[in-house]
């Protein structure tokens, strides 16, 4: 797909009404990149002009921050702002939770001030201004979904409604989990768990979580994070060979749903 | 000889408050051994975290049982403390039932609403008993509370019922009263004639009072100190995005003279140790977190690390810190400043194996009721895991080194980036 970059965009003398923040997930993990392309896909059909950073964005310094490392954290945050501040940039969007939770709420400090929304976020307000039309006869229509709060998105920044918003405009039945919302369970991958191996203990959190998503009976898990995404379909595959309850990110659930 | 009793009343007043005073003094000490941070910007945003989460016990009220259970104790707690200035006027002035005269029908009113109270914290206390030790609630038998801790849970509540007790049997015991609850004690006292009851109300007045001095000086070496610090650590709590990490700006300044050198002060001083290793470290708001810990678990009931049997418990990492931070204490009380004992809070009280095992979800930050961090402190203790001893899991290592070089957590090629524009 023809996805423009923020260094085109500039030499062809324009500049994009958001940046679309990938995040490395999203760019590198096979899994996550459906969800970035999903995503692309959706901002194309209703007529956002965005861009990326491409080979200038890098990683936002969250996972070395949160393992301890203050240092390379400053060097990343200090390397994407400076391209960013170039670019003049003042609207950000994300499909990443990590990433979004960095930019919105870290970078501001560090000379980095923009405005910076969650996917979930955006792809609510694209539905309510009637940018995107949710089909009559989508395929999640009478489906069940229970959706997996992100920490990063949930208890960091307090947005449990923008992607429950979304998938209630499908016309799907929203089953909870146990625990949601602010008493959300974590996948496991926070805090750069994504990165090592997990400390020795009874069960690993992905499967904990997997079973609560299971007990749902719903047919289908929706993610609003690439790593939730990984943790929670390795845990519901590794649960139990007959379920096949897929997780799906909010952004392939509904690209699939718009007219 | 007859203002005897009036005396030794006084004397023990004072003396019990001086105490308490002193102690108090030196745990604000304590806390004052941490870093200075400003927590002062956004009043209106305070006053309304004091009047929500520690007043109106907000976050308590996740679990509504437990909630009203807690808070019948909490507003007995208030307002059986209005009768205590009767009791300490009696006290001090010899006189008995110094208000009763003034408030007329009134006095009665309240006297009733106390034993009312009374009677429901008794109520109250016996729940919580048994949730501990019959019902045996997960949180509260874990093995964070093995030994004082869990003593100490237990003798609060006794406490508690035995103040409540006295101060009912002290008001059956009084032939001049009829109240609603410890009428139901007087027939019980019947027999006695009224030399005897003179002498049961009177041991019962003593023992109450008494009782209740000793429970606040008790405070300051309890988990129940929470009842005091509750309020100023609202009033502290942070009012920035859970998500938002504490910057350090010696390193965002380190990284910036090292890629703009014109902007390096040529005085610029070393910079400080980085992370926190000891007490001492750590932000004065996270010492008084510890001090402000009742040790209920909520935290670590939700913490996906501790739920799922890993050594990490936040409520550990609070109970630990104030350990510490009583010991760093005792030191200085000792030595007149802080003698290096070659321990730390990191390694001889909170193990690398615990702090690795976050997530940093905020699910504990979220559930406690006194506007603890627990996080806050593992991550400043990972950083100076990481940048002070340069221990990371291998990883950890490869994931730095990952970053550094190709710009991702992975190994990809930053060209590959924006690869994913060029799949189908």
């Amino acid at each position: 797909m023809k996805v423009s970059t923020m260094a085109e965009m500039m030499a062809a003398g324009t500049k994009p009404e958001v940046l679309f923040w990938v995040g490395c997930a999203g760019s590198f993990d096979q899994r996550a990149q459906k969800i970035t392309k999903a995503f692309a896909t959706i901002l194309d059909k209703a007529g956002v002009v965005y861009a990326i950073l491409g080979k200038e964005e890098a990683c936002t310094g969250d996972p070395a921050r949160r393992a301890g490392n203050e240092f390379m954290f400053q060097m990343m945050a200090y390397q994407n702002i400076q391209v960013m501040n170039a670019y003049e940039i003042k609207k950000i969007v994300t499909t990443c939770p990590h990433c979004f939770n960095t930019l919105k709420n870290e970078y501001p400090a560090l000379g980095g001030n923009y405005d910076v929304i969650h996917h979930t976020q955006f792809l609510q307000e694209l539905i309510e201004t009637g940018k995107i039309k949710i089909s009559d006869s989508n395929e999640w229509k009478g489906k069940t979904i229970t959706y997996h709060d992100s920490c990063y998105l949930g208890r960091a920044n307090d947005i449990y409604e923008a992607p429950r918003k979304v998938l209630e405009s499908l016309d799907i039945e929203l089953k909870e989990m146990r625990r949601c919302k602010s008493k959300g369970l974590c996948c496991g991958a926070g805090g750069a768990q994504m990165f090592k191996e997990e400390e020795k203990g009874d069960k690993r959190v992905n499967m904990e979580r997997a079973d609560e998503a299971i007990e749902t009976k719903a047919d289908f898990v929706a993610s609003a994070c690439p790593f939730c995404n990984t943790m929670m379909t390795d845990g519901i595959k590794n649960r139990d060979e007959e379920v096949k309850t897929e997780v799906l990110d909010i952004a392939e659930i509904i690209v699939k749903a718009i007219q | 000889m007859e203002f005897i009793s009036n005396i030794i009343f006084l004397l023990l007043t004072v003396i019990a408050f001086y105490i308490f005073a002193k102690k108090i003094l030196r745990i604000k000490r304590n806390i004052h051994l941490g870093k200075s941070i400003e927590l002062n910007d956004q009043p209106l945003a305070r006053w309304k975290n004091v009047f929500m989460l520690a007043l109106g016990q907000k976050k308590m009220f996740r679990n509504i049982p437990v909630a009203l259970l807690h808070l019948i104790i909490y507003v007995g707690f208030i307002i059986i403390n209005i009768e205590l200035l009767e009791i300490i006027i009696d006290g001090i002035a010899g006189t008995h039932r110094f208000f009763a005269p003034f408030l007329g029908g009134l006095y009665p009113f309240l006297i009733n609403s106390f034993e009312i109270l009374a009677f429901l914290v008794f109520i109250a206390c016996i729940f919580f008993l048994s949730r501990r030790n019959i019902l045996r609630v997960k949180r509260l038998i874990s093995n964070d509370l093995t030994g004082w801790p869990k003593t100490d849970a237990n003798l609060i509540l006794v406490i508690e019922m035995v103040l409540m007790g006295l101060f009912l049997t002290m008001n059956a015991a009084d032939p001049s009263a009829n109240f609603i609850i410890s009428s139901w004690i007087k027939p019980s006292l019947s027999n006695l004639n009224e030399h005897q009851l003179h002498t049961i109300e009177q041991s019962a007045w003593w023992m109450h009072i008494l009782g209740i001095y000793g429970f606040m000086n008790y405070l300051p070496y309890s988990k129940h100190l929470h009842i005091v610090l509750a309020f100023p650590n609202a009033y502290y709590a942070s009012l920035e995005p859970k998500g938002k990490m504490h910057n350090m700006v010696a390193i965002q300044n380190e990284v910036l003279y090292a890629m703009q050198p014109e902007l390096a002060p040529t005085n610029a001083a070393a910079p400080e140790k980085f992370g926190a290793k000891d007490v001492m470290d750590l932000s004065w708001k996270n010492l008084m977190d510890a001090y402000s810990c009742t040790e209920c678990g909520r935290c670590s009931a939700a913490c996906p690390a501790n739920s799922t049997g890993k050594l990490l418990s936040p409520r550990k990492i609070m109970m630990d810190t104030r350990d510490r931070l009583e010991i760093v204490g005792k030191n200085i009380d000792a030595n007149g400043q802080f003698i290096d004992d070659g321990k730390s809070l990191l390694n001889d009280h909170i193990t690398i194996e615990e702090l690795r095992a976050c997530t940093t979800c905020n699910a504990c930050v979220e559930e406690c009721p006194v506007s603890i961090s627990p996080m806050d402190i593992i991550v400043e203790l990972r950083r100076s895991l990481i940048m002070e001893d340069s221990n990371a899991p291998s990883e950890w290592n490869g994931m730095f080194s990952n970053i550094e070089n190709n710009f991702a957590p992975w190994k990809f090629a930053p060209d590959d980036r924006d690869a994913w524009t060029k799949q189908s």
